[in-house]
């Protein structure tokens, strides 16, 4: 399997479903279709569109003044919801900051996530309920945690065979993208992971821009070849090929748990919007720049397939613009309802044992916003030690 | 009571905590095969396993970051990065990573690593081995950072870094290595955040830590000529900073000197200098005098001893206080 899958790499990008909705096959990756219903296709899909309802809801309430920043994802989402999709519930993922899609297949609930981008929460939702990482802000600072995880995994599985790897092994995965591809990191983070050929996946969403910065200032060459260079797989994927994608990530996954070692996937995509909402994309590129990836949407391309194929009809459509609009109502609603946070609880959250400097602080910062209080509870206060 | 050097003391230190707690592991360049530059892990690899001690690749910042994602899956990693100079390709795991892991988690958990770093000057050696970067650390809230001057505190003080929730940078004062002393192995020591009395004086207080509290032992010593009855203070740890025992000996003896090998613009000194003034300025006969690195790169090993304090520097600075 090893030796196809280099091999894939350096010349080819695996592709199951053309733009034009028309299914290949590969026969190495079709396989891990075979047992792809038509409702896990509906459900591909409505993953899909559910994440792109919930990046147009953000971003509204970015413009409406709700949250300081969002980072949309449009056109990211087949890479997205297709590589988690391919996850199990034990595997963990260590996240960018452009996760949302692969937040929603690890059941990270949606309203959660904006936590980050009120200014409520630098963490958003807690890691250990769906072993999906907080999002790493610093480009690449993830992808060693995410090789040390590994590790960890290694040492608790030590002394399982081939069998028992398999069936009950764990895998890691580090998303990262383009640009951080170029961070000392990522390099080091591979390195690692295969000096210890610890069960990790890297999936790379090459979306072509790093902010303002095309491809081509990061890398020559498709990112997957330098897989080679560190000495695991590296497979080159069509990211807005729900289909693909979750197959590689399969194989991948597999891989990894089954004491394979490391793999690298980049995933060809396109971030269809902004870097961020504080982002002009009109400043470094045009529409005649974007214009290609259009008919290339993952989102029309399943739908197409689905259509052709009568694994859906417009009443599913239908039905899902309903729910979509339902689950943004709801977004938007508990988003704005979210408590305000407190200092005393960052004070509290910097360690996790006594510390005197801390405590001295937050009695000064406690003593001070005290003589702000109005007549009435001053009295109060008085009596509280000083 | 045993006699060991300080470099046997961590060892000792570092042995026990691999067969108390079995999920510590040591991660390093050298550290396994070699037993590390400076031999602190000698054989630890051969008796306790691949797995346990772990030559890494040659990459500090991969070092770090494999350490936290050990550490998120249930490991109490302890890192040893080779020489003071060198943590700076790991500066960005520590600062922004380590230390923010249980703040941007809103408490849920942290990354309680052990970062060991060999430090400070005096060993004749060349650019990047004879730094002493902690206040570089000390700037960043969620790390604490300690530092033993002596077998008993090293044997103890690594036990109860692992021990802690926090993570720990471990500073090591490399010249003080092959200083000998008793290590009680069966009571610990004091709480490894606490600051130690290590001579009572009523005339002047020298606060200081690591390689420098034999330094400061001796100038109390010799103040003794001058009719001087010199108190000094090993902090132990630079972060937090236990005040209340540097307070509590200003107050007692009206005068304060401060010392490190690190520059003292920016330093450790200044904020010791800081807080003494705001806590106990009526009992300050004098101003904090800092003494220690000058407003440079560590200069080359031919000079280091004008820039490095020594006796004469501490009896000066002494001078200066009670002629203010």
């Amino acid at each position: 399997m090893t030796s196809t899958a280099q091999a894939t790499a350096a010349t080819d990008m695996v592709q199951l479903l053309t733009p034009d909705g028309e299914l290949l096959s590969d026969s190495e990756y079709s396989p891990y279709l075979a047992e792809v219903g038509a409702e896990q296709l509906r459900g591909f899909y409505r993953d899909m569109a559910l994440t792109r309802r919930f990046d147009e809801e953000a971003t509204a309430l970015q413009r409406q003044g709700q949250l300081a920043l969002w980072v949309p994802l449009r056109g990211q989402e087949a890479a997205q919801i297709g590589s988690g999709r391919a996850t199990l519930a034990r595997d963990y993922i260590f996240p960018t900051y452009r996760e949302h899609g692969v937040a929603l297949t690890r059941d990270v609930d949606f309203p959660q996530m904006l936590r980050i981008f009120r200014g409520i929460s630098n963490g958003g939702w807690d890691p250990r309920e769906n072993n999906f990482h907080m999002y790493t802000m610093v480009l690449a600072a993830q992808m060693p945690h995410a090789t040390g995880y590994a590790m960890g995994v290694q040492r608790d599985q030590a002394g399982w065979d081939a069998e028992r790897l398999a069936a009950e092994g764990t895998a890691v995965v580090a998303y990262f993208g383009d640009g951080s591809s170029s961070e000392g990191e990522t390099h080091e983070s591979m390195v690692f992971a295969a000096s210890n050929q610890a069960p990790v996946v890297f999936f790379c969403q090459n979306n072509q821009w790093a902010i303002s910065v095309p491809f081509e200032v990061q890398s020559r060459v498709p990112l997957a070849q330098r897989a080679a260079g560190y000495g695991f797989p590296g497979i080159r994927v069509d990211g807005n090929d729900i289909l693909a994608v979750y197959a590689v990530t399969r194989w991948a996954l597999e891989h990894a748990r089954s004491g394979g070692g490391p793999v690298l996937i980049e995933a060809q995509t396109y971030r269809m919007s902004a870097h961020t909402t504080a982002d002009d994309p009109t400043k470094y590129r045009t529409p005649v720049d974007e214009e290609p990836w259009g008919p290339k949407d993952p989102l029309i391309r399943l739908e197409k397939y689905l259509r052709a194929k009568g694994l859906a009809d417009e009443g599913f459509f239908a039905q899902l613009a309903v729910d979509g609009d339902e689950m943004a109502a709801r977004v938007r609603r508990e988003a704005l309802a979210f408590p305000e946070p407190t200092l005393q609880q960052s004070f509290e959250n910097v360690y996790a044992e006594a510390h005197p400097l801390i405590r001295e602080e937050l009695e000064f910062h406690r003593r001070y916003e005290a003589g702000f209080a109005d007549a009435t509870t001053t009295d109060q206060q008085q009596g509280e030690p000083r | 009571m045993t006699t060991m050097t300080m470099a046997k003391a961590l060892s000792a230190g570092l042995r026990r905590v691999l067969e108390q707690n079995p999920k510590s592991l040591l991660i390093g360049e050298d550290i396994g095969r070699l037993g590390g530059v400076y031999r602190i892990t000698e054989g630890l690899m051969a008796d306790f396993g691949t797995d346990r001690v772990v030559d890494s690749p040659l990459a500090e910042a991969g070092i770090i970051g494999t350490s936290i994602g050990m550490s998120l899956r249930g490991y109490a990693p302890i890192a040893e990065i080779q020489f003071d100079g060198f943590v700076f390709p790991g500066f960005n795991q520590i600062t922004t990573q380590l230390a923010k892991m249980r703040a941007r988690s809103e408490g849920r958990f942290g990354a309680p690593v052990v970062v060991r770093i060999p430090y400070g000057g005096g060993i004749g050696s060349i650019e990047h081995h004879s730094e002493s970067p902690e206040a570089l650390f000390a700037h960043t809230a969620g790390l604490r950072i300690i530092t033993p001057s002596n077998p008993n505190d090293a044997y103890w003080m690594i036990q109860q870094a692992v021990a802690c929730q926090d993570p720990v940078i471990f500073f090591e004062p490399k010249r003080r290595y092959w200083l000998k002393g008793e290590v009680d192995t069966t009571t610990p020591a004091r709480d490894a955040f606490s600051a130690q009395i290590v001579r009572e004086g009523t005339d002047a207080t020298i606060a200081t830590y690591g390689p420098l509290v034999p330094v400061a032992l001796a100038a109390a010593e010799a103040a003794t000529e001058d009719g001087r009855n010199i108190e000094v203070i090993d902090l132990r740890s630079i972060s937090p900073i236990d005040f209340d025992t540097v307070v509590a000996s200003v107050q007692k003896t009206g005068r304060l000197i401060v010392t490190h090998e690190a520059p003292t613009f920016g330093g450790i000194g200044g904020e010791i200098a800081a807080r003494v003034s705001e806590r106990a300025f009526l009992s300050l006969e004098a101003p904090v005098i800092r003494v220690g690195g000058f407003h440079m790169p560590y200069p080359v090993a031919k000079v280091e001893e004008q820039y490095l304090p020594d006796i004469d520097k501490l009896l000066d600075a002494l001078d200066r206080s009670f002629d203010y």
